[in-house]
């Protein structure tokens, strides 16, 4: 299961401070075909995106535009039906849906639309699953997990169950859980869209300042233009096209 | 693995309903197992007391010790076969037995052996005439050490000396005593079916170790005269016996498949509702396996406690049923072939969630999986 390139790279790369001139993100003529009732539908078309190492885009589009696509082939959730994807310098094109799994847990962080708490662990286990079902050292995870916790304002909150959680505090547990394998990459998906604006504004602030900080990468989904302003570089994408 | 016990702990209502079923199945499971090895004692006990390598039968009584009948010709017969180390004349009658205290239409049904050869499970035999060793469910009857009961039309008397466990036959209380006891009260009370000294119902042989193929060369031995059985074909032979113990094994593999049923229907339940759990839990790197090994470690803990009450209320039915009423019996090996039985059918059960776990797809985890 486990992939040693993997930790090599994210310790190498990533674990340390100071950027790193190898892209967080390299996609290179992304096409991706999907088949519907066998008729072939073409949600991404020659795509190419790439992502300096501590880069923030916001990827802007209407719905069925291919964002959510891209972001899943970004990740490693869907595999592209051609072109070359680089994740953190490991070329995951060719992937098993096995491998992928494990590249997933080991190498990207996403934060769901829906949060997506686990509703019967406490903020700090929600945060300790990635560990539990990844590399499994304790101690380590422990610590990151407290440290995690008070960095997003939530030392008071660890042993709250979601239920006893607001929005704005789940949001940021994801956060929290999306950083916890400490990724090349984090993928957001519509981060905002069941956040006021008072707080979507807060939430998008507080993405910056936690990707920046660390020096990861991230993609932000979104429908809301205001997150642009927070996002270093802008990238619309209309019917599987990508337009700067 | 930790994930899927937190969910059983903090959600335990969540797995109540299984788990009470479960539990019911697994009293229902351990209740008829408890019956089966009860009857099937009731029945057997005496065979079993004998601990004999082999008994013998003559021939034309259908392997029934009532009907049953050597003469002395073939005793010697059988003694004499290589291999034989030892042989002991073995009878009985059914009687009804009057007790002190009861009424004098009130009989206790019991059967009345003569038997030679001490064993473990039999001590030696009375030395006096009309002196027995009773089987210890007659203590539910009165009968105490010392007591005389009476036996048969002729009211023979028989002063039972002590008690000897789990000897009782054809679902009978048993009285143990000499040959010469056995045949007095035999002709006492079955003047039309007198036995002579010599004669008996069967023989229990010991034999001497490596003795292959012995029961074959007594039958030789005795020109056709006679039948010998081990002592698990002599068991088997008892009327009713098998028939019993395949009629309650349909109902406890009918137990089990409804066990089957029950989980695989309750899993499939808890997955459908999981679903999008696992989604999430693909999308961070969860395996397919990592996720069933938590359905499957839920099962087998449910099912676990299920059959931990079972087996508690098994064996508190045993520890207050007064020996002689219901036939029941509790034993550690039906308990834990019976857990070991649940444990299985849970495995089972699960692997019908397989599947929908295998097909949760991550993507469903990001946006509307466009």
């Amino acid at each position: 299961m486990s992939d040693t390139r993997t930790d090599e790279s994210r310790s190498g790369d990533y674990g340390g401070s100071g950027p790193d001139s190898t892209p967080a993100l390299e996609m290179e003529a992304i096409r991706k075909v999907y088949e519907v009732a066998d008729e072939e539908v073409v949600a991404l078309d020659h795509a190419d995106l790439t992502l300096a190492p501590d880069e923030i885009v916001a990827l802007i589009g209407p719905s069925g535009s291919g964002k959510t696509t891209l972001c899943s082939i970004a990740g490693g959730i869907l595999s592209p039906t051609e072109g070359k994807v680089v994740v953190g310098g490991k070329d995951i094109s060719g992937y098993s849906s096995k491998e992928l799994t494990g590249f997933r847990r080991d190498s990207v962080g996403f934060v769901f639309q829906t949060v997506n708490l686990i509703p019967f662990l406490t903020a700090r286990e929600n945060l300790l699953v990635v560990d539990e079902i990844g590399s499994r050292d304790r101690k380590r995870a422990n610590e990151r997990a407290d440290q995690l916790l008070e960095e997003l304002g939530l030392e008071d909150r660890a042993g709250n169950l979601p239920s006893q959680l607001s929005g704005g505090q789940k949001q940021r547990v994801a956060i929290g859980r999306a950083l916890m394998n400490e990724p090349a990459l984090v993928l957001f998906d519509e981060p905002t869209s069941s956040l006021d604006s008072k707080l979507g504004d807060q939430m998008v602030r507080l993405i910056r300042e936690e990707m920046k900080s660390r020096g990861t990468a991230a993609i932000i989904v979104t429908h809301d233009d205001r997150i642009t302003g927070y996002a270093d570089r802008t990238v619309h994408i209309t019917d599987g096209r990508l337009e700067a | 693995m930790s994930l899927s016990l937190k969910e059983l702990r903090r959600r335990p209502g969540r797995f109540g309903v299984a788990t009470v079923i479960l539990t019911l199945i697994a009293i229902l499971l351990m209740f008829l197992g408890g019956l089966l090895d009860g009857l099937t004692a009731g029945n057997t006990g005496a065979i079993r007391a004998q601990q004999a390598d082999l008994i013998v039968y003559s021939s034309t009584s259908q392997d029934s010790l009532v009907r049953s009948r050597i003469e002395p010709e073939q005793e010697k017969q059988v003694a004499a076969v290589e291999g034989v180390s030892g042989v002991g004349e073995l009878g009985s009658v059914q009687l009804g037995a009057r007790i002190d205290g009861k009424g004098p239409r009130d009989l206790v049904p019991v059967v009345l052996f003569g038997y030679q050869a001490a064993s473990e499970g039999l001590p030696e035999p009375p030395t006096r005439p009309g002196e027995a060793w009773a089987d210890a469910t007659l203590k539910a009857e009165g009968v105490e050490q010392g007591d005389t009961v009476r036996v048969g039309p002729a009211r023979s008397t028989i002063k039972v000396l002590g008690f000897v466990d789990d000897t009782r036959y054809a679902g009978q209380s048993t009285l143990w005593a000499s040959l010469r006891t056995w045949r007095m009260v035999q002709n006492e009370n079955r003047p039309d079916a007198r036995v002579t000294p010599g004669i008996s119902q069967a023989l229990v042989v010991q034999s001497s170790p490596d003795a292959s193929g012995l029961a074959g060369r007594i039958d030789e031995a005795t020109d056709g005269f006679t039948s010998s059985l081990t002592e698990s074909e002599a068991i088997d032979a008892l009327p009713g016996v098998a028939a019993q113990e395949s009629v309650f094994n349909q109902i406890i593999g009918l137990t089990v498949l409804i066990a089957i049923i029950v989980v695989a229907l309750f899993f499939a339940l808890i997955t459908v509702e999981r679903i999008g759990l696992y989604g999430v839990l693909k999308a961070l790197g969860a395996g397919s396996g990592r996720l069933f090994a938590g359905v499957l470690l839920q099962a087998v803990i449910v099912t676990a406690i299920a059959c931990a009450i079972g087996a508690l209320a098994a064996l508190a039915l045993d520890a207050v049923v007064p020996a002689g009423s219901i036939p029941f019996t509790a034993t550690g090996a039906r308990l834990v072939d019976s857990t070991v039985f649940l444990l299985v059918a849970a495995l089972i059960g699960c692997a019908f969630s397989l599947r929908r776990v295998l097909r949760v797809d991550p993507a469903q985890a990001i946006g509307g999986g466009q």
